[in-house]
């Protein structure tokens, strides 16, 4: 199935919830509605014809300028060797979205990355920790106005005078 | 009066304490297994069979209990900087660091990163550095043989009525 | 906490969390696991990571496209230039750039030649971690000779720095070409030796036969990609199934499980997938030096590159698996968001459910057997 007819089936099933559909790209994509993402999963892991077995990746972009973070869902099919990006955008100050944990057990890692970098709440999550970053660390880093703390545990974060102009 | 040295036969020799202790020690470093990241292999080849470590009498210790040489390879994250400190402690001494790599000299090429620390003399103290990225095998033993001549200077038996160091600068 | 058992044989023991790493000599890396266990039997296994943490995705927001290729080495050091590879297609595809035939051949010479070091690597630590001590210490000697022609290759032994955007760094020289054809004659009884000593080795089949099985629901739901996939019994290879670079002219075969000894999915189909890969990456690698074509090995790239708004996801297959690269750009030289989705994380992520009721030992060839690295985990 191509990323056209794959959209059209998730438009008959969840009218209103789906929609943004942009096939021209290298990575055809179409945004989901935040309430609506575990059903939609479930629809393409088990729909027939879907078989989205594979969740590749789960991640997440910041754009300040538009004030949203997009949580963006890599799916593929081993079946059928056909894959379809999901994109979901959330607002900026409080991200929220439900968990896929219940229909890929890998989303359990992949959300606590998410949750530790960029500071998406995942509700419903068993497990919602840091994972990269020690449990004690203020701020989410990849977040585009991230600002880094003075010093750590004791030991300064200050770098050599010619390093400070390098960083944007 | 005749000298003492050769009135006594050929096996037995005549030396300053110091330099019996100290060669003892210079020719059995136990090095601890502290590889954190790239330079964490090269260690390994080190010790491997072209460049072998071992017949300088360096075998590699799991414990930091049992070893006296802390060979820092790779790159120190503020996560693992409070164990680090915790492992260094628990060596006994006499005991030495070596900082192998770009990384744990200085931060590496990772200035721009947030949670790397910039060098790992911010925590332990550190005897030799050993640039490079990752250091060569030869680049490697070069730096175990520095620290084998800073344990052949260091002197251990003074006069008490002297105010003196035990350890000479290098 | 401290609860005392009695075990079915009469002797009475006690649960204790003990802590396994960060600093441990089979942890492949600094990994650390929380270990429940009663003495003997585990009941729980929970891994913790991000010791070293490096931000080498923040770092891809502050720096060129061109000066990026030195951090995605680090992004695995064992499989440096696969990491490279991925970043450089990802990038081409996002401008249009083309790669030149003999950069493509060089290419796939010095991927299959780093696929070959890094399963050397991860058969001689396995071997270590069960308790064999020589075959690592071979696996090392035959590492060897691939960084020595490595060095001649691109000048360093570890991070290479080589696959650049629109082919390679630098050509290789007709004198390698020989010395790699060389070192292929002398690898292939290697192998052999590898077999010998332990895939023949009758403790080493007791102790991984049948351990901790991955069923192929499970290695779907749990995202396993690379040797843990082939060994679960799927057949799925990026190689052949979503092919890149010149592996469609190319004549190879995909091994996967086949449970001669123990059950499918278990610890020792694994490693004898990344056995019988090492064998297919020599095949590989003659058959290049055979069609090779003269020409230039780098296309002509624009100092400043700047890649059209846009986003793209490549993916290669590195030996832990499929590496996806996914670069976002919004038209200025530097990109938007690098993400990197490697293998060993979700490998990862399967090791809580495997570790329930096996003994301590086994954990640590359960370890072995993914073939998890710590820098693929944490980035």
């Amino acid at each position: 199935m191509d990323a056209q007819e794959i959209f059209a089936t998730l438009e008959k099933q969840f009218a209103g919830k789906v929609g943004n559909f942009k096939g021209e790209v290298f990575e055809p994509y179409l945004s989901v509605d935040g309430a609506a993402i575990v059903e939609v999963c479930r629809f393409l892991r088990d729909g027939a014809g879907m078989n989205f077995a594979v969740l590749s990746d789960l991640t997440a972009l910041d754009w300040p300028k538009e004030e949203k973070i997009q949580v963006v869902y890599h799916l593929f099919s081993y079946a059928h060797k056909h894959q379809i990006v999901l994109k979901v955008d959330l607002p900026r100050d409080n991200p929220k979205i439900a968990t896929v944990e219940g229909v890929w057990k890998v989303a359990n890692w992949f959300e606590r990355e998410v949750y530790d970098l960029f500071g998406v709440i995942f509700e419903g999550h068993s497990d919602l920790r840091r994972i990269m970053l020690p449990e004690d660390w203020l701020g989410y880093p990849l977040r585009k106005d991230y600002v880094e703390q003075e010093e750590y545990d004791g030991i300064s974060t200050q770098r050599a005078p010619l390093v400070e102009k390098l960083l944007r | 009066m005749k000298p003492l040295i050769n009135s006594l036969p050929e096996t037995v020799f005549t030396t300053k304490v110091d330099d019996i202790l100290n060669w003892g020690r210079a020719s059995s470093q136990w090095y601890m297994l502290f590889g954190l990241a790239c330079c964490a292999i090269e260690l390994m080849q080190t010790g491997g069979p072209r460049a072998d470590l071992d017949r300088f009498g360096a075998v590699p210790r799991a414990t930091p209990r049992q070893s006296d040489l802390m060979i820092v390879a790779g790159t120190l994250t503020y996560k693992m900087a409070k164990r680090t400190k915790l492992l260094y402690d628990q060596m006994p001494d006499p005991k030495y660091v070596i900082s192998m790599g770009s990384c744990s000299n200085c931060g590496g090429l990772f200035q721009l990163a947030y949670s790397v620390c910039k060098g790992v003399d911010k925590i332990i103290p550190v005897d030799v550095y050993v640039p490079g990225c990752p250091p060569r095998p030869e680049a490697l033993t070069e730096g175990l043989l520095r620290i084998q001549d800073k344990m052949m200077s260091e002197r251990w038996l003074v006069k008490p009525s002297r105010p003196a160091e035990a350890r000479a600068e290098v | 906490m401290n609860e005392t058992a009695q075990t079915q044989s009469g002797f009475y023991t006690e649960d204790m969390t003990i802590s396994v790493g960060p600093q441990h000599p089979s942890t492949h890396g600094v990994l650390r696991f929380v270990v429940k266990t009663d003495g003997e039997v585990i009941s729980e296994a929970i891994p913790d990571v991000g010791y070293l943490h490096r931000s080498i995705e923040k770092i891809g927001e502050k720096v060129t496209y061109h000066g990026y290729v030195p951090y995605t080495d680090r992004a695995d050091y064992l499989a440096a230039m696969f990491a490279n590879q991925a970043f450089c297609m990802a990038a081409e595809k996002l401008a249009g750039t083309e790669v030149t035939r003999r950069g493509e051949f060089c290419r796939v010479i010095a991927c299959e030649l780093n696929r070959l070091a890094s399963h050397l690597i991860s058969v001689g630590t396995f071997g270590q971690d069960i308790g064999a001590m020589t075959p690592f210490v071979h696996a090392l000697r035959e590492r060897e000779t691939i960084n020595n022609l490595m060095e001649e290759i691109c000048g360093a032994r570890l991070t290479y720095n080589y696959i650049r955007i629109g082919g390679v760094g630098y050509d290789i020289f007709p004198e390698t070409c020989t010395k790699i054809g060389e070192f292929l004659i002398h690898f292939g009884p290697i192998v052999d030796e590898f077999n010998r000593l332990l895939s023949g080795n009758k403790i080493f089949i007791e102790r991984l036969a049948g351990v901790a099985v991955v069923s192929k629901e499970d290695a779907l739901s749990y995202n396993l990609v690379g040797p843990n996939l082939r060994g679960a019994g799927i057949k799925w290879d990026i190689r052949r199934d979503i092919p890149y670079s010149l592996y469609p002219e190319l004549d190879f075969e995909v091994p996967i499980g086949t449970a001669h000894v123990g059950k499918l999915g278990d610890s020792f189909d694994r490693y004898w997938v990344r056995i019988r890969e090492m064998q297919e990456s020599c095949k590989i690698v003659r058959q290049c030096l055979q069609m090779m074509p003269k020409g230039p090995a780098i296309s002509k790239v624009p100092r400043k590159f700047r890649p059209p708004v846009g986003e793209c996801y490549a993916r290669v297959e590195a030996p832990r698996g499929d590496m996806g690269f996914y670069v976002v750009s919004d038209g200025s030289e530097y990109p938007y968001r690098v993400r990197i989705r490697t293998g060993s994380y979700t490998a990862m992520s399967i090791i809580d459910k495997l570790s329930k009721g096996i003994m301590l030992a086994d954990l640590i060839a359960l370890i072995g057997s993914l073939d998890v690295d710590a820098p693929e985990i944490d980035r």
